[in-house]
């Protein structure tokens, strides 16, 4: 694909509509992806499990008053950070907004610390200063989640004009909502990081609101992939309820960037199961069009494909168990542990001199 | 006359001014059908339909530069935004353009705008739903900053920064929307921006507060009043312009200052009444002039302990009150 050449799975994808289409070649990036082994496989599943499975009981936890703030969920998108973040190496650069529970769960990051950080308790990745929305470990590349709306696009830029600079074949990859591509710092970073020819991965994940607003009514342009064409970056869209094809794609966007090839954009088409945040009724939203897109989930088409695969169901029923006995151990480790002393208050407020 | 929360008020502020004035419309992230994220425009978009209550992008630098533009050009918004803690991408909107606007063309170009902005912590909101701005752009002549600690007055000034000429920021403690309650008047009355207001006469210290502090003192002043200690209490209600008068007049009266505010101690808002009571209250100084106010750490942490350790409320109040008294 050429620098100046825009391309789409689906160009007229009907976005936002009751219709709204998979990408044309998800058969194809599952045709490629059959490379991948079975236990691979299996993994990512048990990947996507737990990440509900947290969810739901932060939820739960929220709804008992144990997790105070905002909690935004991220249910029903799980297919977009298994398959993009199983593109990455790690050592590559992941930035992030603040529905950020799933992307630090494949990323690997300690779910007993990330449930403590909800909790606001002293073994948290943020020592409970920063709560849901900026989960962050340095020693896995995850510089965080970020609350304000494309204010951390700039961050992924930054951190590949640092790769670039040092020589390193490293990539960052940036997750975003469709809401962030209607603010001008979404311009400012697409330019940069195109005129440089930086290795930034751009992955917009569109569920298809901005908070309450459906995309038709904030954005002139409903397929966010050809917003991509204003600084002539590569871009194309996927279904987001499917890992393997997220996977497909992204890897090769992953290569193409890492080698020179400059920034590369994925739109991945989703929807969420919940409303923008555990205190948003959902009102706005028609109720059939979301048991449709719950009709496509994505948990239940990995487990379609390991079936395929000669998986046994009881195999999975095990996996499934033993996600169970994790976040058992998840909770009671968020339980147990301590809130930070309040003597602590005024802690790295200044980093000190190396 | 009847009881009404703050985010009641506030509405009903905007739903006569709509009605007054087809001027007037609101723009801004949910404003629309779900009527915002506080609801304080609830049932506004079905009374007064999309090309009054339009629902914006999340985009705040757009909402306030709409704004702006349609201000010069004869019409009134009010232009939410959705926590305090996001108008930073309008900064330069709202500092560059809207505030000097007037002033860079000898007074022809007129800016009568509101951004409303829910302010403050002690929700669990974290770093970026938490924060306290007002210092900040009370630092910004040509902008006029209002914060209301009750119903009433919530109303009254909300009323009149929509019929203001100038670019209004209007903060709202978002703690308060629904904790603090006062009676409302049905029907148009204003309150004018500017006055400071006493709303507790006292004698032997003056405690400056407004918004969600504010209506800590009031409890803090109660608590230490039946200690025998007489607190006078000041409701700044409008930061920029400041009603000086006001606040000399009480220092004269007890010699004894107490500013509390969220904000972070450090060139808080407090430091300039602090200033102000140096420099033209001399005479009256009966003690040093004390600040009460947020710590100077970078946003208000999440984790409930250290959020508590951070906002001044009841408790913290009345121990600084005892403390000025004894001096």
């Amino acid at each position: 694909m050429s620098q100046s050449q825009v391309s789409s799975a689906a160009p007229d994808a009907a976005v936002g509509k009751k219709t709204a289409r998979p990408a044309r070649n998800g058969e194809a990036a599952r045709q490629e992806t059959e490379v991948i082994d079975t236990a691979t496989l299996k993994d990512w599943y048990r990947q996507m499990v737990l990440i509900r499975r947290f969810e739901e009981e932060a939820r739960a936890a929220y709804q008992q008053g144990k997790v105070g703030g905002f909690l935004h969920l991220y249910i029903g998108e799980e297919a977009i950070a298994i398959g993009a973040i199983h593109a990455l190496r790690p050592e590559d650069h992941i930035v992030t907004h603040y529905r950020d529970h799933g992307h630090a769960i494949a990323r690997g990051l300690d779910p007993r610390r990330l449930m403590a950080e909800l909790y606001g308790k002293e073994t948290g990745v943020d020592k409970g200063r920063g709560g849901s929305m900026h989960f962050a470990d340095v020693t896995k590349n995850f510089w965080g989640g970020y609350a304000i709306v494309a204010g951390h696009l700039t961050i992924a830029v930054g951190l590949a004009l640092a790769a670039q600079r040092a020589n390193e074949k490293r990539v960052a990859m940036v997750f975003f909502g469709d809401g962030s591509t209607d603010n001008g710092e979404f311009y400012e970073c697409l330019n940069l990081a195109a005129v440089w020819k930086l290795p930034v991965v751009f992955v917009c994940e569109n569920n298809q609101y901005g908070m309450g607003v459906a995309i038709s009514k904030a954005s002139a342009v409903t397929n966010v992939y050809q917003k991509a064409s204003m600084a002539n970056i590569p871009a194309q869209q996927v279904n987001g309820m499917d890992a393997l094809e997220v996977y497909a794609a992204v890897s090769k966007l992953v290569e193409e960037a890492r080698n020179g090839g400059g920034p590369r954009f994925v739109e991945a088409l989703c929807y969420r199961y919940q409303g923008h945040s555990v205190a948003d009724p959902d009102k706005y939203r028609d109720k059939d069009t979301l048991e449709e897109w719950k009709q496509r989930d994505a948990i239940e088409r990995m487990r379609g494909v390991l079936e395929a695969r000669g998986v046994m169901a009881e195999d999975l029923s095990l996996v499934n168990a033993d996600v169970e006995r994790e976040i058992k151990e998840v909770l009671a480790f968020a339980e147990s542990s301590p809130a930070p002393d309040v003597s602590t208050l005024f802690d790295h407020i200044y980093a000190q001199p190396v | 006359m009847s009881e009404k929360t703050l985010i009641e008020a506030i509405r009903e502020a905007m739903d006569e001014e709509l009605a007054r004035n087809s001027e007037v419309f609101i723009t801004g992230e949910d404003v629309g059908p779900r009527g915002g994220v506080f609801r304080a425009t609830l049932g506004l978009f079905a009374k007064y339909g999309p090309t009054r209550i339009i629902d914006s992008p999340l985009a705040e630098l757009s909402i306030v530069a709409v704004g702006i533009g349609a201000a010069m050009n004869g019409l009134r918004p009010i232009c939410e935004i959705q926590f305090a803690d996001f108008i930073q991408p309008a900064y330069n909107q709202i500092v560059n353009e809207a505030a000097r606007i007037y002033y860079r063309t000898g007074g022809t170009f007129t800016v009568p705008m509101v951004i409303r902005a829910p302010y403050g912590g002690g929700i669990g909101g974290g770093l970026y739903h938490s924060q306290s701005i007002e210092a900040t752009y009370s630092h910004v002549p040509g902008l006029k900053v209002v914060i209301p600690s009750n119903p009433y007055d919530a109303k009254g000034l909300l009323k009149s920064a929509i019929r203001d000429n100038n670019p209004v920021l209007f903060l709202e403690a978002k703690k308060g929307y629904r904790l603090i309650k006062g009676e409302v008047p049905e029907g148009d009355y204003t309150v004018p921006i500017g006055p400071a207001n006493v709303t507790r006469e006292g004698t032997d210290l003056t405690v400056y507060a407004y918004g969600m502090m504010h209506f800590y003192c009031q409890q803090a002043a109660e608590e230490v009043g039946k200690e025998g200690i007489s607190v006078e209490l000041v409701d700044l209600r409008t930061l920029n312009p400041l009603d000086k008068d006001t606040v000399l007049n009480s220092f004269k009266k007890t010699g004894k200052a107490l500013i509390v505010y969220e904000d972070n101690r450090f060139l808080g808002y407090g430091a300039e009444i602090a200033a102000i009571l140096a420099d033209e209250g001399f005479n009256y100084m009966d003690a040093p002039i004390m600040r009460l106010a947020g710590p100077d750490v970078p946003g208000v942490p999440y984790s409930h302990p250290l959020q508590d350790w951070f906002m001044p409320g009841p408790k913290k109040i009345a121990d600084a009150m005892r403390k000025l008294a004894a001096y």
